[in-house]
């Protein structure tokens, strides 16, 4: 790939991304226009994430990118070779060594550090978009922190399910002020949103837009008093693998049992637990 | 034990490419840039249009890397595009110095300057002709030679000479007024699109888009989802000479700039009977215009944008074609294509947090009858 330039994109190109993402860090969850650039990977497969990682990237950086908690899961591993690359920086799998990760819809289960940014692929970053079809009418909400319509859809879904039914994705309310999609990892990633020491960047490629969670910025799940903001139950799961508990996991069955098991989904997490066990 | 999220991917992209290579290859034969450069025009045309970057040969390279694949040709283009700095704005393009290789009006019979339809499948019948698989070297020179030399061909240029087919209804006063706007436009590729858009980001981005969804958003509006029943004024297909500023040169006049060369495009006026109320109440009928224009020989295209160019003008009306978000946000090959293939990436952990959901809601309900 010698006839590209370092990371890629030309100079103006990322500086000009990176202004929209100093924009996004001075306005916590609110989601920057940006003009996303065609990227040699897909739209919809990770470019917004891509273009920040690219932009953000420098010589003496260390990369890990997973895709659903796999380092090794096939379009993780495609991001990770084009940034190489075109970079020629190191690569790791394990959180702790990595100094930008690159994350589709899982936040690792290590905790963050204060010199790590994560970065979060989105597909679809607006969390009024399946109450407002309309662009132009959602970013008028947002303005008037006018959010009766997601409060009103979580309220439906209790009338109608008993309790609130998002899957992924379920939103956040972002320093008092935005409503935010985080981006969608599992509402079991959500709480390690709040206060988080890493400076996390999220980033939707084919919707052109970015966004931000400062370090440290307060990060609430929107939920009701009477009906509060539950996780995905993993408690009485334990990894098959490493005996790891309260973490998140991949759902497995063995063909020849006929039995449910479970596994950690964070695949750097398991094999550092199985190292330190062993 | 069971299947375990894609695991190995390292390895199964590096076989995968290889498998990919090997379709590619397997014939045996090769196909020169060049070979598909001078035989597949209309290929090229499009991926140049859909891609936004005006270049036979690496449009041609594209083809050729994306085993004629249209989506895969438009995207390797479209990426390349974003390493290239944006080094310079072209000064305004007169399409009425189009060099003009093929004209027609289907609104008057006679024009001046006359109906020209130059090469067009239009008056063809669609019959494969089977000769073409002894077509040889020899043929080919031998037609070229005849064709050529005979006194029907003499290569003739319009250019300036041409008048367009709608000054004549503006002078009698039956075109729609519009005040003429020459704010500097946005562009599109290095600011993302906020809404209400300008005229000028739309035509951008209807311009760059995919052919088959401009054709069926085109054909809807005119079939029944929408109320525009266009006619076509005039469409020409030619070639238009670009040149920049001179590059050290601040001064802001555009007199005498530097010619970097001709583009081939498709430009189309279409007619669209409005009906203007008069102060009296009477009313009146008057044409709208829509415009539609892109790179090479793309009719149906170009037909399509005008349509929906109008169909934007009309944003009050209420049909999908002619909703700004519905239209735009969805016509772009690359973001198309790409968020529909994005299905085949794992959704395992987004999928078991619906699961959950599902689980827990089932719970809920099955206590519910017990109670």
């Amino acid at each position: 790939m010698n006839n590209y330039n370092f990371a890629f994109f030309d100079e103006g190109s990322k500086r000009e991304i990176r202004r929209a993402t100093l924009k996004a860090i001075a306005l916590p969850g609110y989601q920057v226009p940006f003009a996303s650039r065609e990227m040699p990977i897909a739209r919809g497969w990770g470019t917004g994430g891509l273009q920040l990682t690219l932009s953000l990237v420098g010589k003496n950086d260390r990369l890990k990118v997973i895709d659903q908690g796999s380092d090794e899961s096939v379009n993780a591993v495609s991001i990770k070779k084009l940034v190489i690359g075109t970079t020629g920086i190191d690569e790791t799998d394990k959180t702790g060594e990595a100094t930008l990760i690159q994350s589709r819809h899982r936040i690792p289960e290590a905790e963050l550090r204060e010199d790590q940014i994560l970065v979060l692929q989105v597909p679809i970053p607006e969390p009024l978009r399946e109450i407002e079809p309309s662009e132009y009418a959602t970013k008028r909400l947002h303005a008037d922190k006018e959010y009766s319509g997601v409060w009103l859809m979580l309220f439906e879904q209790i009338m109608a399910h008993g309790s609130v039914a998002t899957g992924a994705d379920h939103p956040v309310l972002v320093h008092d002020r935005y409503v935010m999609a985080p981006s969608p990892i599992p509402r079991f990633d959500n709480p390690k949103l709040d206060h988080s020491q890493a400076l996390i960047l999220l980033g939707a490629g084919r919707e052109k837009k970015i966004y931000a969670v400062p370090p440290y910025t307060k990060v609430v799940s929107l939920a009701f008093e009477d009906y509060p903001f539950e996780v995905e139950r993993m408690a009485e799961r334990q990894c098959r693998l490493c005996g790891a508990a309260g973490v998140y996991f991949d759902e497995l069955f063995d063909e020849k049992t006929n039995e449910k098991y479970y596994q950690c989904n964070d695949v750097s997490y398991c094999l550092q637990t199985r190292i330190s066990l062993s | 034990m069971g299947y375990v999220a894609v695991k190995g991917g390292l390895r199964a992209i590096e076989e995968s490419g290889k498998r990919l290579r090997y379709e590619r290859l397997k014939g045996r034969s090769v196909i020169t840039v060049e070979t598909i450069k001078n035989t597949l025009r209309g290929m090229i045309d499009q991926i140049m249009s859909e891609g936004s970057l005006y270049s036979r040969d690496l449009a041609a390279l594209a083809i050729k890397q994306a085993e004629g694949n249209a989506e895969e040709a438009t995207f390797l283009l479209r990426a390349y595009r974003s390493t290239l700095p944006r080094k310079y704005y072209s000064q305004v393009v007169e399409p009425r110095e189009m060099r003009v290789k093929r004209r027609i009006s289907a609104a008057f019979k006679d024009i001046p300057g006359g109906q020209i339809l130059g090469a067009s499948y239009d008056y063809t019948h669609r019959l494969l002709d089977f000769g073409l698989d002894k077509e040889n070297l020899a043929d080919i020179l031998k037609w070229l030679k005849e064709f050529e030399e005979s006194p029907e061909v003499e290569e003739r240029s319009h250019r300036t000479t041409l008048p367009k087919v709608v000054d004549f209804l503006r002078e009698e006063g039956l075109i729609t007024t519009v005040e003429n706007d020459d704010t500097e436009p946005e562009d599109t590729t290095r600011k993302s699109l906020e809404f209400p858009t300008t005229r000028s980001e739309r035509l951008q981005v209807l311009t760059r888009g995919q052919t088959g969804a401009m054709t069926a958003l085109g054909y809807a509006a005119i079939r029944g989802y929408g109320t525009v029943h266009p006619t076509v004024g005039e469409l020409r297909v030619g070639y238009l000479p670009v040149a920049i500023n001179y590059p050290l040169d601040s001064s802001e006049t555009e007199d005498d700039g530097l010619y970097i060369g001709e583009i081939q495009v498709t430009e189309v006026e279409a007619l669209i009977p409005e009906t203007k109320e008069l102060v009296n109440g009477k009313k009146e009928i008057q044409f709208g215009i829509g415009y539609g224009i892109c790179y090479g020989q793309n009719e149906t295209k170009a037909i399509a944008m005008s349509i929906l160019d109008n169909c934007l003008e009309k944003s009050h009306l209420d049909s999908p074609v002619h909703d700004e978000e519905f239209v735009l946000m969805h016509i772009d090959c690359v973001e198309a294509t790409g968020f529909i293939s994005h299905l085949k990436l794992p959704h395992y952990v987004t999928f078991q947090s619906n699961l959950d959901s599902a689980r827990k809601t089932k719970v809920k309900d099955e206590n519910d009858e017990q109670l």
